[in-house]
């Protein structure tokens, strides 16, 4: 079994409209039922973002994401999955339910 | 000595995917695989001209790979812990049934969609086909360097990402089957009409490798209407090749091909597998469709005995399942033949290909057949600065400058 990291894509600040929560619902509950849910949720928009770096002892704090993009990471699902081809049609119906695009990336293993 | 050497050619070419397949599902690694399988046939190189050819080699060099894999694992870090998980793994019985035929397995992962297209066939060619890195840089003008990357990034997608070395879930088999054929299918237009202008103008040995790489995916999949399709396809394309460029080094156009250099015996396979496709019953593909167009264009002796409305009827077929500019245009050059250029240029200027060749060279043909030099001239200009083949390009010059001055 592999983990799995699917970031939801949006350029938009608009979060999930009513049909789109509906519709990810069920897919999260058949994620459970079938084994494949680890965690998901949903993320505040950058704005919200502070970058936090304590290399040089004192922590330094900046007000944003660490890389202004037209497009970033509004949520996020970790899905247990035995191989690429099974996530990749977790990823499919995931895209279709919040009606965005999908990154999928393997988390790394052992 | 030489005898030995062709042998081991000759077995490189029949058993190279078998070997890396095989060993890929034990040892499950496609980079261990590709390694082990070319240490076993230098292995061969080495012993067979001292020892004689085995009985059985490609037994003797999977068996010969397997070794040296085990060895591999056996002196890599956590060495035990690793092998022992490999062998429960990946150690399963022999799969049954052609669908599980681990060849296939590694075409399917070789072709995944998870991969960049230019991955796929660098991978293909190289796991499947058994091309050097430096044969296949050459093939697509790519530095040794940069291929190489190419083919190893794509190994560590694989296993980063954990892409299966397997056959797809049954509902996901047309898909990958029609990925499969793309990437087949973009080798052998590679080959057919080099895209660039350092090459030959047509490449037999990419022709070839497409060929037999089709051949092999058929033998696994016998079943499938669109891989018997574009075998066919490929093979009606074939026969006609040498026909296809002039000793000038210009294409010619199909009906100024002398038909008598076609291949027949290709041409009687090629037909066949049309034939088995149309007895079948079952609904043809656009692989199915284009072979079916071609069987008909090498059914005449003379370009005047073509049948032009059958070649229509087929197009019209064919808009149905892919109803995009190219086949439209492809369907106008027949259209022509049948009601003349006018109804057909009329149907080519409604057409969005501003940037491709093949638009303004058919333009040019229909504009010079109504009379309308000028306008021709123009579309054969501007067909020579989009066309990258050197053959190509060599036949449009010659045609634009046949017409009378301006």
């Amino acid at each position: 079994m592999a983990q799995y990291l699917m970031s939801v894509l949006t350029d938009s600040p608009d979060l999930a409209n009513g049909d789109e929560m509906a519709a990810i619902d069920v897919f999260n509950e058949q994620l459970q039922t079938d084994g494949y849910w680890v965690f998901a949720n949903g993320l505040a928009s950058p704005s919200a973002a502070t970058v936090v770096d304590a290399r040089n002892g004192e922590p330094v704090f900046t007000d944003g994401p660490y890389v202004e993009t037209k497009e970033y990471m509004i949520g996020f699902w970790i899905i247990n999955a035995p191989n690429l081809d099974v996530a990749l049609r977790l990823a499919a119906a995931g895209s279709k339910a919040c009606n965005r695009r999908v990154e999928l990336r393997p988390i790394l293993g052992e | 000595m030489t005898d030995v050497g062709e042998v081991i050619t000759q077995v490189h070419r029949e058993e190279w995917a078998r070997v890396v397949a095989t060993l890929a599902r034990r040892v499950g690694d496609l980079d261990i695989a590709e390694e082990m399988a070319a240490e076993a046939f230098a292995v061969a190189v080495e012993r067979w001209p001292i020892d004689g050819v085995p009985p059985n080699p490609g037994a003797w060099l999977t068996t010969t790979a397997h070794r040296k894999a085990i060895d591999r694992l056996r002196r890599e870090v956590r060495r035990e812990e690793k092998h022992r998980e490999a062998l429960m793994l990946y150690d399963t019985p022999e799969p049954l049934g052609a669908i599980d035929d681990d060849r296939l397995r590694l075409v399917f992962t070789c072709c995944h969609p998870a991969l960049a297209m230019e991955a796929r066939i660098a991978l293909t060619l190289r796991m499947v086909g058994g091309l050097t890195v430096p044969e296949i840089a050459h093939a697509f003008l790519v530095e040794e360097t940069a291929m190489s990357q190419r083919i190893t990034r794509a190994k560590a997608k694989i296993k980063a990402a954990k892409i299966p070395y397997g056959v797809p879930f049954r509902e996901d088999i047309p898909a990958r089957v029609a990925g499969v054929l793309t990437v087949l299918y973009l080798i052998f237009n590679e080959g057919y009409l080099a895209s660039s202008p350092g090459h030959e103008p047509v490449r037999s040995d990419l022709t070839a490798e497409a060929i037999r790489l089709t051949r092999l995916v058929h033998a696994l999949m016998p079943a499938d209407g669109e891989v018997a399709g574009l075998l066919a396809l490929m093979l009606l394309t074939e026969a006609r090749r040498v026909a296809r460029v002039s000793a000038s080094g210009e294409l010619v156009a199909l009906d100024d091909q002398d038909r008598g250099a076609w291949n027949r015996e290709l041409i009687a396979e090629g037909h066949g597998l049309v034939r088995a496709r149309l007895t079948s019953g079952e609904a043809p593909g656009r692989y199915q469709v284009l072979a079916a167009i071609n069987a008909v264009h090498t059914d005449a002796g003379d370009v005047r005995d073509t049948d032009w409305s059958q070649i229509v009827a087929l197009y019209d077929q064919l808009m149905r399942l892919d109803p995009s500019p190219i086949v439209r245009l492809n369907r106008a050059i027949a259209i022509a033949e049948l009601d003349g250029p006018e109804v057909a240029l009329a149907e080519v200027d409604r057409l969005p290909l501003e940037d491709y060749h093949a638009f303004h060279a058919t333009r040019a043909e229909l504009l010079r057949r109504l009379g309308r030099s000028v306008e021709s001239r123009a579309a054969y200009d501007r067909a020579i600065v989009l066309a990258g083949n050197s053959a190509e390009t060599a036949q449009l010059v010659r045609r634009r400058d046949q017409l009378a001055g301006r």
